[in-house]
């Protein structure tokens, strides 16, 4: 049964690949992709990688279709003069046999890949009591390749000064995108003022969760800045100036406290992300009670885009 | 077939997919929706060989799973960054195009910005 | 398995990111001052790793989190990595220095959006650096790459204007591109080994379909960061619409990230498996590159332009080599003189590309244009930015006393250990092309205008100075300590054959220059029409090659020779498989 349900999700996924590269319209291509992150969430379910699901749902799906859904409003007007650039058909008849080609070759080699397939499930559960966590996903996040997620941390922060910078001169420091404006008494202001509350605890569970079933920062935070989006959407909030300290302050808190507690561990522990025996899970939390609020931040102003409106005098 | 390889099978296929939209798109916002495409149908591949890693009592292999959560983010940034350099285009140029070739409008900002000697020349 | 000294290697990484991570609170004219503290820290660090390096003898190691590997992440500096750590944290001083008097906040405003956003991106773009260079495992040298790419992307657009936004999208997809290519490939060795370790990669490696393909798809992606030919669609605009002191980080800086990945992945984690058929299809591309970019550079009309094309050529240098470096056998790649050759060609363009975008910034500035047609009189008004060019170009031409020259002679001794006399003839050709623009410049502007020209602005001497002193450095090069350099390596350059060889570079240049240039040296008001058959049949060679550039350059066409590159590799690499 089992089987059907993965070859029919399996057909739906190329189905809405397909969809979403050769539709003629954006907005269509961009509602398809939404879809089919939607079903790459059931896929990833199916595939037993339930803090994946949860990381596509959010962050996947949701924050990048939103991401792609406003730009392809306000770049509307444009798709006429780029379907005049189509490359010519000896161009698209190249790269289709070259793309089957990467294809034939990927496939070839999921086929030949070893059997029984090299693991590091036994390693990670014989190590993961030292780190007091019991999600092993957790367990790998935060102390055995902790240096992958500080990274990760200080990716995003280089993406948002990369995104600042974008902005025009005069409305540096000033708030990210337009003022929006919203009936008071509609749907949007309604569900703005109802639904934030409820998502900010569903957000802090899931992250409060995510030590020891699946879950995490990342997910809560999606959920946390998707609930400041809406209240921004619905004309209840406004996006802050760029310059303000607490901004700042916001986005390099987390990343430093973890620099600071890996530091702290290369004096007590031997080692930079080392955690002193008996405090591994205590720190870990710290570092994911100090990096949720940046991460949220983070992303909220990654979607709010580059400031637009000069700040306030 | 086991789940892991029918998804590393269909991966491929994305990739393909994706590959042929980076290509064959004109306009940019394609070109990241098909880049997306692309690096789903990586995610995947990673997701299928996690499922083949199965052991310990787990369902899948956990260092991989791991590895895709941070891709993912990563994935979102890059989608993030390049979505604000498209319309910043579009705000100061009025179009889209990636080629050179293309008559720009006056710079919407050039009004607006401090007289300041320009520092590089224009592009040939 | 951390050896003494290994937590410096995390140090180098964190200082730049703690040094951007303060600027950003900070705010304002801090985030310079922090910049330049941040500088001074990390040079020190540089110079610790290369001290426990020197003393112990081995590579320096580092476990992060106490966590070996396959389950952790180590960190790992050689040789290779302990150079460009220093190199990268002097050329980045270099730059810093020049780039105040560009990039200072105008008084009166607390915080300006390009200076806050230059100061923060150029620590940024440091310590994704050190990060590619001591980074052990394959994901976290993916995240390295994609920290390298959004911190070099802004510098493109910094100035704002249209043609650099685009020029900046154009290199973030490309790029973007390049690095799905390279986690696929990571992805691929992951299912195939359970590890992404280098160093464990290398002891289990075997060339089955899943390796081969990952080899294809991951060097690929790293050429396409790198722009070697024909992947190079993005390289000029950017590096040429960037101002002048983003423009020395990208060229000289930031392509040296994704080649170093290249040397690293194919002599670190697969040397068995790659075979000399792709080596020389990657030499190959090098030499193409240095054939078009030369070509088109001395073609340019704008300063920046042709420096932006010279960067293109020296690509190519640096992947030559690749064949030159295998072992007597022709069956794996090895440390040896060949890969000293590369990584001194490597750190000498560095430093010469940074001098030579600085000069031409200043020049820019002080006249307002950097028409090269119209550069009559500047060597009279700003003799230290013309020497700095002249340096600089001397350096890159690979001419004795300079690194270049160097790691040329370790080369052509590869050469002729392996018997490849077709890299001889590149090598020794290249400088000449290289010497081609080098002339056009200096001819145009060492040439005396009738009335001394007037500045629009007066040059910070102090940018001159740093820009003079990175050129130098690479000359300087020649006299390094890497380990003994063998005595017969540097030549007097007075004696009578290296002189001859000098006066014979420069003359090929000129010949070039004085038939490829758009606007002719001897009588520029002249149409092309009344010229003679000589150089009317060079200016058709250029304009062909230069069109054919265009071509290259278009995304649709870039974009499927990417394709058709991986394919390749894969084809030569399983025909070298199944051969075995």
């Amino acid at each position: 049964m089992t089987d059907v349900l993965n070859v029919g999700l399996a057909a739906l996924i190329v189905a809405l690949a397909i969809w979403a590269v050769f539709a003629r319209d954006a907005f269509a291509a961009v509602v398809g992709f939404i879809a089919y992150g939607l079903l790459l969430t059931l896929v990833w379910v199916q595939l037993q990688g339930v803090d994946v699901a949860l990381t596509e749902a959010a962050i996947g799906g949701g924050l990048t279709g939103a991401l792609l859904v406003g730009a392809a409003s306000r770049l509307r007007g444009t798709e006429a003069a780029a379907r005049a650039e189509r490359p010519r058909t000896l161009v698209r008849v190249a790269a289709a046999a070259l793309s089957a080609a990467v294809t034939a070759a990927l496939a070839i080699g999921v086929l030949m890949l070893p059997d029984p397939a090299p693991t590091l499930a036994p390693q990670t559960m014989a190590n993961i009591e030292v780190t007091g966590v019991g999600n092993p996903i957790t367990a790998v996040l935060l102390a055995f390749r902790a240096m992958d997620t500080l990274l990760e941390a200080i990716v995003l922060v280089f993406a948002l000064i990369g995104v600042w910078s974008l902005g025009p001169d005069l409305a540096w420091g000033g708030r990210p995108g337009l003022r929006h404006r919203a009936d008071p008494n509609g749907i949007l202001a309604y569900l703005a003022r109802v639904l934030p509350p409820i998502g900010i605890i569903v957000g802090t569970y899931i992250f409060w969760v995510g030590a020891d079933h699946p879950g995490g920062k990342f997910q809560g935070a999606t959920i946390v800045a998707a609930m400041w989006l809406l209240a921004i959407m619905a004309g209840l909030a406004d996006a802050p100036p760029v310059s303000r300290t607490w901004v700042r302050v916001g986005l390099a808190a987390g990343p430093l406290v973890f620099i600071a507690i890996g530091l702290m561990g290369a004096v007590t522990a031997g080692a930079f992300l080392a955690y002193p025996d008996g405090y591994a899970k205590s720190l870990i939390i710290v570092i994911e009670l100090a990096l949720m609020p940046t991460l949220a931040l983070i992303l909220a102003l990654l979607i709010a885009g580059a400031p637009r409106r000069p700040a306030q005098p | 077939m086991s789940g892991g390889t029918l998804f590393g099978l269909c991966a491929a296929l994305l990739v393909g997919v994706g590959l042929y939209g980076m290509v064959a798109n004109a306009h940019p916002l394609r070109k990241i929706l098909a880049f997306n495409i692309v690096g789903s149908g990586v995610f995947l591949m990673l997701g299928a060989i996690a499922r083949r890693g199965a052991a310990a009592g787990l369902g899948g292999d956990p260092v991989p799973q791991a590895l895709l959560i941070t891709g993912i983010v990563v994935a979102f940034s890059a989608t993030a960054l390049a979505v604000a350099v498209l319309l910043r285009l579009f705000d100061v140029t009025g179009s889209v195009t990636l080629s050179a070739d293309v008559p720009a409008k006056p710079d919407a900002d050039a009004a607006e910005a401090p007289a300041k000697p320009p520092q590089s020349p224009g592009l040939g | 398995m951390t050896t003494p000294g290994g937590l410096l290697l995390a140090l180098a990484v964190l200082v730049p990111f703690i040094g951007v991570l303060v600027g950003l609170v900070l705010g304002g004219r801090n985030a310079q001052r922090v910049a330049f503290l941040t500088m001074a820290i990390g040079f020190g660090v540089a110079v610790a790793v290369a001290d426990h390096f020197l003393r112990s003898g081995a590579p320096v190691v580092y476990l992060l989190g106490g966590w070996a590997p396959p389950l952790g992440v180590a960190l790992r500096a050689d040789a290779l990595a302990v150079v460009m750590l220093l190199v990268v944290a002097v050329v980045i001083f270099g730059i810093g220095v020049y780039a105040c008097a560009d990039f200072g906040t105008p008084s009166g405003a607390r915080e300006a959006r390009a200076p806050f956003a230059y100061w923060l991106l150029l620590m940024a773009v440091w310590g994704s650096l050190n990060l590619v260079f001591v980074s052990g495992d394959l994901f976290t040298l993916y995240v390295a790459l994609e920290l390298l790419t959004f911190a070099g992307v802004p510098l493109v657009s910094l100035e704002g204007r249209g043609e650099t936004l685009r020029a900046a999208l154009r290199y973030l997809l490309f790029a973007l591109l390049g690095s799905v290519l390279y986690l696929l490939g990571a992805v691929l060795l992951y299912g195939a080994y359970g590890t992404l370790d280098i160093a464990l990669l290398a002891a289990h490696i075997r060339p089955d379909p899943a390796t081969l393909a990952a080899a294809a798809l991951m060097t690929t992606g790293l050429l396409a960061k790198t722009a070697l030919f024909p992947l190079h669609i993005w390289l000029p605009p950017a590096h040429a619409g960037a101002p002048a002191a983003a423009s020395a980080v990208l060229s000289a800086l930031v392509v040296k990230g994704s080649w170093f990945l290249v040397v690293r992945l194919w002599f670190d984690v697969m040397p068995g498996v790659i075979t000399l058929s792709a080596a020389q299809l990657l030499a190959g591309m090098g030499a193409a590159a240095i054939v078009f970019g030369s070509i088109v550079a001395v073609r340019q009309e704008r300063l920046k332009l042709l420096v932006a094309y010279s960067t293109l050529a020296q690509i190519g240098y640096l992947f030559l080599m690749f064949p030159l470096a295998f072992d007597a056998g022709g069956t794996a790649l090895v440390h040896g003189g060949a890969l000293t050759g590369g990584l001194l060609q490597a750190i000498s363009h560095a430093t010469a590309k940074a001098g030579m975008f600085m000069a031409a910034g200043l020049i820019y500035a002080a006249l307002g244009h950097d028409r090269i047609a119209d550069l009559a009189g500047v060597a009279r008004a700003m003799p230290v930015t013309v020497l700095t060019f002249a340096v600089a170009g001397v350096a890159l031409m690979g001419v004795v006393p300079s690194g270049a020259y160097l790691a040329k002679k370790l080369l052509l001794y590869a050469a002729d250990d392996s018997g490849q006399w077709w890299w001889t003839i590149v090598l020794q050709g290249g400088a000449v092309f290289t010497a081609g623009y080098v002339v056009l410049v200096l001819a145009n502007a060492l040439r005396g205008a009738g009335v001394p020209i007037t500045l629009v602005v007066r040059v910070s001497r102090r940018s001159e100075f740093a820009a003079l002193a990175l050129a130098v450095c690479s000359l300087l090069l020649a006299l390094a300590a890497l380990g003994p350099v063998p005595g017969d390596l540097v030549s007097n350059p007075l004696a009578p054959a290296e002189l001859g060889s000098t006066l014979l570079t420069f003359a090929g240049g000129a010949l070039l220059a004085l038939g490829l240039a758009r606007r002719s040296l001897l009588a520029p008001a002249r149409a092309d029409a009344d010229a003679g058959p000589v150089r009317r049949g060079m200016v058709a060679v250029g304009t062909a090659i230069a069109n054919a550039d265009v071509l290259v350059r278009r995304w649709p066409s870039a974009s499927v020779a990417m394709l058709a590159v991986t394919a390749l590799f894969g084809w030569l690499l399983a025909a070298g498989a199944m051969s075995n």
